[in-house]
């Protein structure tokens, strides 16, 4: 009896990853067992596991506390993060129902795949360790590729999982072997063993670990040049599953690299330094000028969401609190706005085609104004037009590159999103200054709620920036 | 030489003997008969190491299961070797340089117990208080339960996206249905009739 006791303040700091794996587990049983008619049940029950586990997520106290021999750190940033990327799967399966419906893919595993895959993050967000970094990183990507692919006789989205399986699977096979190099220099897999015996000058081949585990980690949030897949990921997956892409996984993608770089390679920072600030730049380029050819509105958001994380790298690059503060309020940030973005995608539904052509837009603003006026704000928001949302995002990350002595990176941040602004005023224009084309038929409660809601939000986030910024600055202050 | 001396040696003959079989043999199945013997021997060396566990997997996982999946292959497939093998004296020189290049490493690492005797002895030595499966155990449920729980789940993901992904239901198939075949009587699954000969039914 005292031994069991003694054990429980060790799993303690995981009790919602192991409720949330719990729930897994259980739910997989309950489908299989009910079979294909179980899928409105299971939905309710994936999402009252989500919201539980988000519960115990904000009732954590937030204080430093590490389980399972270290392999698994629970502290203010992590429980930032893991709130956000919960928020994202619970939005996901609101908007994905009537997609579902639309698309006759109504199974059970769908949910179930949401679920696994967001304990796969909570995981990352709160590995301490090689290991466990890449075991979570894995089982979140399998549940991925596999819901990228889920409308499987469309043959584009069969085609984004296959691309995102084959190209996801080089990233960590480079992120392994950048993994065993760092083990083989230092003799450490724990972050904080690995700090420890990196002080004064690396060796040259900690440096190359260092780089394959970065590679590895920047494939998974899209930074130039490992961004590839995304543009054609984003475009296939089914559109809810494209909405997860661009929030959850990116952000514990982001965590996880925050973690690693500062947690890790604080005794280097000049080296990974100089990476970020490359992949920083090299994003912000690329999202500003490839975006502006493209005719499908999920490429449009996929080139925008590669320049949003070059926004992200500016913040992390400054590696002081203040930027780290500055990636925690701009993942948030992005989270809603993209989210917003993508319900309105998922309105655009003519004659039961979802249509995805930036021209099906045209006059959006006579036919329907009240998805009008929601869509420019979130594009207004995503451009980083002040007084919305994405410009103080903007703002917090470019603040702490100047702090930090980063002139160039900021002006060039500046620089490519005023570039960038040109396609998400152009979409602005189309939607209320071009010929009215054909009405969208009217889009399921859900989506509308969730767009209107993101577009309310973006909009009052001016009236009281103070709670998000706070709770970042707090989250920072946990890793330094 | 002692018994374990002479086993090592038996041991060791036979499995470079099979494994050379392997490569040479004409015949695919029996390149997969004499894999299996390597693997056989392979357990044995294993036994004479003290590693037990290792060697008792080795015969489950190996010979019992991925030899025989080979089989299944190898027989249910109709893979011509002959084509395979027509390019051997063309990628000869690449083959052989790898092989070099192999044997160069094989000679270093063993080199190093030449040049640095004290290498050896950095190798942790094994724990002679537990068996090896208790160690193994330890190892793999306590100290890292957590990886090992994961990896389980990574598994689960494994099997319920290759279902989703490809199982269809068809209409119209007819299955088996195990309690109404067993619970047929003489009288629903028999009928006696009476046939006029020479007529048939």
């Amino acid at each position: 009896m005292s031994s069991s006791l003694a054990v429980l303040p060790v799993v303690a700091p995981a009790i919602p990853e192991l409720f949330a794996g719990a729930g897994v587990l259980g739910l997989v049983l309950a489908g299989a067992a009910l079979g294909d008619k179980s899928y409105p049940f299971i939905r309710w029950l994936v999402m009252l596991v989500l919201a539980v586990t988000l519960v115990l997520v904000y009732l954590a106290s937030g204080t430093h506390a590490e389980a399972f021999g270290g392999a698994f750190v629970s502290d203010g940033f992590s429980r930032f993060m893991k709130i956000a990327m919960l928020w994202g799967s619970l939005l996901t399966l609101i908007i994905a129902e009537s997609y579902l419906k639309d698309t006759r893919r109504q199974a059970f595993e769908f949910p179930l795949l949401i679920l696994i895959s967001t304990v796969g993050m909570m995981l990352m967000i709160s590995a301490n360790d090689l290991i466990a970094l890449y075991l979570g990183l894995e089982l979140s990507s399998l549940a991925l590729y596999v819901v990228a692919s889920f409308d499987r006789d469309n043959v584009r989205s069969s085609e984004a999982g296959l691309k995102y399986f084959v190209l996801g699977a080089l990233s960590s096979g480079m992120l392994l072997y950048g993994a065993s190099l760092v083990y083989g220099m230092t003799g450490e897999i724990a972050f904080a063993g690995i700090s420890k015996a990196l002080t004064g000058t690396a060796s040259v081949g900690v440096i190359f670990g260092l780089v394959f585990v970065l590679a590895g980690l920047a494939f998974k949030i899209s930074a130039v040049p490992f961004h590839m897949w995304t543009p054609d990921v984003y475009e296939g997956a089914p559109t809810p599953v494209t909405a997860y892409f661009a929030a959850g996984p990116k952000i514990a993608a982001i965590a996880l690299l925050v973690r690693v770089v500062e947690q890790a390679f604080p005794g280097i920072t000049s080296q990974w330094q100089q990476v970020i600030v490359f992949m920083a730049i090299a994003s912000m380029g690329l999202g500003a000028f490839a975006a502006i050819g493209q005719k499908n509105i999920k490429r449009l958001l996929a080139y925008s969401s590669i320049g949003h994380v070059g926004y992200v790298l500016v913040g992390l690059a400054a590696g002081t609190p203040e930027g780290v503060a500055g990636v925690a309020t701009y993942m948030a940030i992005y989270l809603v706005t993209s989210f917003g973005a993508f319900a309105c995608v998922l309105a655009m539904k003519r004659n039961d085609v979802y249509c995805e052509d930036i021209s099906d837009l045209a006059g959006l603003s006579k036919t329907n104004p009240a998805l009008a006026f929601a869509f420019a704000m979130l594009m207004f928001s995503l451009a980083g037009i002040p007084p919305l949302a994405g410009f103080f995002a903007k703002f917090y990350v470019f603040a702490a590159a100047v702090n930090a002595k980063l002139y160039p990176l900021a002006i060039i941040g500046v620089v490519t999103s005023v570039v960038g602004a040109y396609y998400y005023l152009r979409i602005v224009k189309i939607i209320y200054f071009d010929e009215p084309k054909e009405g969208f038929v009217p889009a399921p409660i859900a989506v509308r709620f969730v767009a209107s809601a993101a577009a309310v939000l973006v909009l009052a986030f001016v009236l009281a920036p103070a709670p998000l910024v706070t709770a970042a600055t707090a989250a920072a202050k946990a890793l330094f | 030489m002692s018994v374990a001396q002479a086993f090592f040696y038996l041991f060791s003959a036979v499995m470079v003997g099979s494994a050379f079989m392997v490569i040479v043999s004409r015949n695919p199945v029996h390149s997969v008969l004499f894999l299996i013997l390597t693997f056989v021997n392979a357990a044995g060396l294993f036994l004479l190491m003290g590693a037990e566990f290792l060697a008792m997997i080795l015969i489950v996982v190996y010979v019992g299961a991925v030899a025989v999946l080979f089989l299944f292959v190898v027989m249910m497939l109709d893979v011509d070797f002959a084509e395979l093998k027509q390019g051997f004296a063309k990628h000869l020189p690449l083959g052989s340089i790898l092989g070099l290049i192999f044997l160069i490493e094989l000679v270093m690492v063993i080199g190093t117990y030449f040049v640095s005797p004290d290498a050896a002895r950095t190798a942790p030595k094994p724990d002679t208080t537990v068996s090896n499966t208790e160690a193994l155990g330890r190892v793999l449920y306590t100290d890292y339960i957590y990886y090992f729980q994961i990896a389980g789940l990574v598994l689960l993901v494994a099997m319920i996206g290759a279902i989703v992904l490809t199982l269809r239901h068809k209409v119209g198939v007819k299955r088996q249905n195990i309690a109404d075949q067993v619970a047929r009587t003489k009288e629903t699954a028999m009928e006696v009739r009476k046939v006029a000969s020479g007529q048939g039914l």
